[in-house]
């Protein structure tokens, strides 16, 4: 009984390079289901977050259930789970495809493969996940859809003749994609009468019903009433309500049984007790074990996030709470900076992520930020024996206490056309990444690997790497370790006065060009105010690079407008919204936007 | 500080000039002579419909201003002085002040003015180098504004001020200390020296957004500024605000009621006035207030009541112009809040920067604080 409905469920998931077109054919598999109407539609329904549309990128999972009546007249559930599309959420991308028998693989018929497609494709290869290829934008000029095809073949290995080749954008050949779900994607063949085991591949907050849990039911089955239990966590909750996922709602259903797709709601306040990857079983008949993969997201990059106005601090740490309730995988803790007062410093999976949730603060919750200069975390073992791990700069101890430091270390791949090979070999040297291969995919695009160490990529390397490259390369990085290198704590001095939200840590050959730039930079951005700022980059006592902001001789107004008093309050207004901009670091006023220079040193 | 005075304020704006100057962001239109008439008569209207408003309270000045006043044909001005006197309580030795052209005086206009009772004359002079003076899009020659002085005196003014304007492009120490000195050869009391200031909008400011505005040089101008009060205070001249000079006795009335806050009422196409309480302001839109008036509307285009915290900052900010500083003191009984609670750290603060310096009770601006005024303004906004 429970073998034949299963034979009627397809779960796939999409796996696509930023702008290969995956939101654009999810809609479009969605449309011509039928699960809405092109009228209702708004575009792209899956990626419901501003910035994921703004950006055309996938930030959070999300899941979607389509009816499809196949060939034979039979209408099957097809479960289209979303993944995100991007470096930082690699885990996440990890845990939709376990929760999958099938992928499509969209394939730009012009770029060919991605390193990111490629690190999910073996991903999904992994979870031997049957891997439907998907030959997109096939309309445009410049598609090579034969070349596109074989490289596929070659690279991956997989046999691609047949792919589809479609239009997402124009709506054409879909129906292929959808027959090729059907027919290629196993069902999924879970036992219904064993002890419950769902996966949870997303969550999220609802201030109404609590944490949603969204889930691909392995094993067993669960009904609202029952008691589950999170393994990994030991958390218990009633369920109190469950069902399937349509866009843009949730209908509730009385069981979720073995290969089915869908949410539980079971009144959990926190979502770091819903943690993507845990399996819910439950407490009446528990599992022995649950699902393999289980992993804490770890933050890799870490920021100082402070209110432009102090006043704003209580809101900011509101703010932080409720981003946290749909992302168990931002951490954040409160500091206090000479410089900028009281904040919080954040921790992120990523340079994206974190550009994501300083977004999402200042849009969502209309909050005016600064942000400090995004730092790894260091390990230093102290001349005592003590073992320290740094997330902040300032925190830095004396050099004299410290015997050993490390950093940590990732491997890069960077996939590219050859004919851009050297100019990004330079940059990695110059960024000193190791070199660990090349490997050709085709005659004209191989795969750098590189080991390098994560303070360096977290500053512009993406973009270096993308203009080095007119756009073409892309870049795919895993945390490797942590490696002994000669580091050292750059200040910045304004004044005389060191500036600690300024302070960043780079290693000892880059410094003195890293502080000359920064000083430069500093220059650009600071405003010439009523006394000269010497700015000074320095390295413990010693200044490796200087340069001076000019005073300004008067802001006064002069005239009297026949009494038009309003109009010089206004002025006055305009100017203190601007100096409310500013940060008082002693006597300097400092802009917001020079905290986050030493991003853009351009070098 | 509202209602403390019986005394008002008119301001008279004629929004009329032969050329617009390139520094200027008035109100103003050159041409438009057909308006003229219609304007004048607005204005006589205007003043009649809110004499209500000012009711029994006492006129101590009156300003017209402009725009070139001066350009109008004296019948027009001779109207609306009319008016002022037919609705207004205006007081025996009430200063009456209106703005000139040296270009624009003759004989007919300055003994007209003298009969409808103007006793003061403010002259844009601006500089005394007819190369700088064609610069700033000045219709008139220095010549030209000795002339003037010479036929006012004539005509028994004596209270005259004369607007100089220094931290113009091209102009030198010398052109500067020539400006001053014609300025006080003439025996006037009054001087008004500003600084250039270029406003979006304006000619000069659309060459600066184009990139092709030669910025004078800052240092030069603070010693342009300086050295003006200094060689004026040498012949007299008291510095009593931020841009103004003027010999004992002779300090501006009407400008001084601004600065303390006193109440006043505008007339004319975008006059500001400031009345009970509230600061409000006619449309710059003349079309529009000349219909408004006609149809016996106000023509107002804001409106802002003053809360008593915007009050006080008022007088910080305006009062701190003033070289006799403010009195916390006074302010605190006035506004029934303790001032030097209320701003102790900000004035201790500025003391610190030497913004500001305090003696007893009052608080003035240091001299470096003249130059930095906007940065001790803001902190009180």
């Amino acid at each position: 009984m429970s073998g034949e409905r299963q034979k009627k469920i397809r779960n796939f998931c999409i796996i696509a390079h930023i702008d290969h077109g995956k939101s654009t054919l999810a809609d479009r598999l969605l449309e011509m289901t039928g699960s809405l109407t092109e009228r209702e539609m708004e575009e792209q329904v899956l990626d419901d977050m501003d910035i994921e549309r703004e950006r055309g990128i996938t930030i959070k999972a999300r899941a979607v259930r389509m009816v499809y009546k196949g060939d034979d007249g039979e209408e099957y559930i097809l479960n289209l789970i979303d993944t995100p599309g991007h470096v930082d959420f690699n885990y996440e991308v990890s845990r939709s495809i376990a929760a999958c028998e099938g992928a499509v693989l969209v394939v730009d018929a012009s770029q060919g493969i991605e390193a990111q497609t490629l690190a999910n494709v073996y991903l999904a290869l992994e979870h031997n996940l049957e891997i439907i290829p998907v030959i997109n934008k096939i309309d445009l000029p410049s598609a090579r859809p034969e070349e596109v095809i074989r490289e596929i073949e070659d690279v991956i290995g997989l046999e691609a003749h047949d792919a589809p080749l479609i239009s997402a954008k124009n709506g054409i050949n879909i129906d292929s994609v959808l027959k090729k779900i059907v027919s290629c994607i196993p069902a999924p063949r879970g036992d219904e009468d064993a002890p419950l085991r769902a996966l949870i591949f997303d969550s999220l907050y609802d201030t109404y019903k609590g944490v949603i849990a969204y889930v691909r039911v392995m094993e067993g089955s669960v009904s609202p009433g029952q008691v589950i239990r999170m393994m990994h966590t030991g958390k218990e909750y009633t369920v109190t309500e469950l069902g399937y996922m349509s866009p843009g709602r949730h209908i509730p259903s009385d069981a979720l049984r073995a290969g089915e797709v869908g949410y539980i709601c079971a009144s959990i306040k926190d979502v770091r007790n819903c943690r993507v990857g845990d399996t819910i079983t439950l407490v009446s008949n528990p599992a022995a074990e649950p699902l393999p993969g289980y992993k804490k997201a770890v933050p890799m990059v870490f920021c100082g996030i402070y209110p432009a106005d102090g006043a704003d601090y209580n809101d900011l740490k509101d703010s932080l709470e409720k981003l946290q309730l749909n992302d168990a995988s931002l951490m954040f803790e409160p500091e206090s900076s000479a410089a900028l007062g009281l904040g919080f410093r954040c921790g992120f999976l990523g340079l994206l992520h974190m550009e994501v949730i300083q977004e999402r603060l200042e849009r969502e919750y209309n909050l005016d930020i600064v942000t400090t200069a995004p730092s790894v975390i260091y390990r230093i073992t102290k001349t005592n024996g003590e073992v320290i791990y740094l997330d902040n700069p300032t925190n830095m101890p004396d050099p004299t206490e410290i015997a050993v430091m490390e950093e940590p270390v990732v491997k890069a791949s960077i996939m590219t056309p050859t004919e851009y090979v050297g100019s990004i070999m330079e940059l990695c040297q110059d960024r000193r990444g190791t070199f660990l291969g090349m490997e050709y995919l085709e005659a004209t695009r191989v795969i750098l690997s590189y080991e390098m160490p994560l303070n360096e990529i977290i500053y512009d390397f993406f973009d270096a790497l993308k203009s080095r490259s007119r756009g073409y390369a892309s870049l795919d990085y895993e945390l490797t370790g942590y490696k002994e290198s000669k580091l050292v704590k750059l200040d910045i001095r304004l004044n005389g006065e060191v500036v600690d939200a300024l302070s960043f840590i780079v290693h000892a050959d880059k410094a003195y060009a890293r502080g000359r730039r920064m000083a430069e930079k500093l220059k650009e951005t600071i405003p010439r105010q009523m006394f000269e700022i010497p700015i000074q980059a320095c390295i413990g006592s010693k200044i490796i690079a200087r340069e001076t902001v000019k005073a300004y001789r008067k802001d006064v107004l002069a005239k009297c407008y026949g009494g038009d008093i309003t109009r010089k309050k206004k002025l006055l207004e305009k100017q203190k919204e601007g100096k409310k901009r500013m940060r008082q670091v002693g006597t300097v006023e400092i802009p917001q936007e020079a905290f986050m220079s030493v991003l853009k040193l351009d070098m | 500080m509202t209602g403390m005075s019986n005394d008002i304020g008119l301001y008279i704006h004629i929004p009329f000039c032969a050329g617009k100057c390139r520094y200027c962001d008035f109100v103003s239109w050159s041409g438009m002579e057909d308006a003229w008439e219609p304007y004048a008569g607005a204005v006589a209207r205007e003043l009649e419909q809110k004499s209500q408003m000012a009711g029994q309270r006492r006129v101590v000045s009156v300003f017209i201003g402009g725009g070139t006043p001066s350009i109008l044909p004296h019948g027009f001005i001779m109207r609306i002085m009319k008016a002022v006197r037919e609705h207004y309580d205006i007081i025996p030795d009430a200063e009456i002040t209106i703005e000139a052209n040296p270009g624009t005086l003759d004989h007919e206009r300055l003994g007209a003015y003298r009969e409808a009772g103007i006793n003061r004359l403010s002259i844009g002079l601006q500089a005394y180098q007819d190369r700088l003076l064609e610069f700033l899009g000045r219709i008139h020659t220095a010549r030209q504004f000795d002339e003037a002085v010479f036929i006012a005196r004539e005509h028994g003014f004596s209270n005259i001020n004369a607007d100089i304007i220094f931290g113009i492009p091209y102009q030198t120490m010398e052109d500067w200390l020539e400006t001053i000195s014609r300025v006080l050869s003439c025996g006037i009391p009054h001087v008004s020296c500003y600084s250039l200031t270029v406003e979006e909008g304006t000619r000069f400011g659309r060459m600066r957004q184009a990139g092709c505005w030669p910025e004078p040089d800052e240092d030069l101008e603070r010693r342009m500024y300086w050295t003006a009060v200094e060689v004026l205070g040498k012949d007299g001249f008291e510095q009593y605000e931020i841009s103004n000079l003027a010999k004992p006795h002779y300090r501006c009335r009407h400008n001084m009621n601004y600065w303390l806050r006193g109440d006043y009422l505008g007339f004319g196409v975008a006059a500001h006035s400031f009345f009970n309480g509230a600061r409000f302001a006619n449309t710059p839109d003349l079309k529009l207030y000349l219909e408004s008036v006609d149809r016996g509307n106000a023509a107002l285009s804001e409106y802002y009541h003053i809360s008593n915290d915007e009050a006080l900052s008022e007088s910080m900010i305006l009062g701190l112009r003033l070289t006799g500083g403010v009195d916390i003191d006074t302010l605190s009984s006035v506004y029934g809040t303790d001032v030097r609670k209320r701003y102790g750290k900000k004035l201790a603060d500025l003391a610190e920067r030497e913004l500001v310096e305090l003696n007893g009770s009052v608080v003035r601006l240091t001299k470096r604080g003249m130059d930095f005024a906007n940065q001790v303004f803001v902190e009180f906004i």
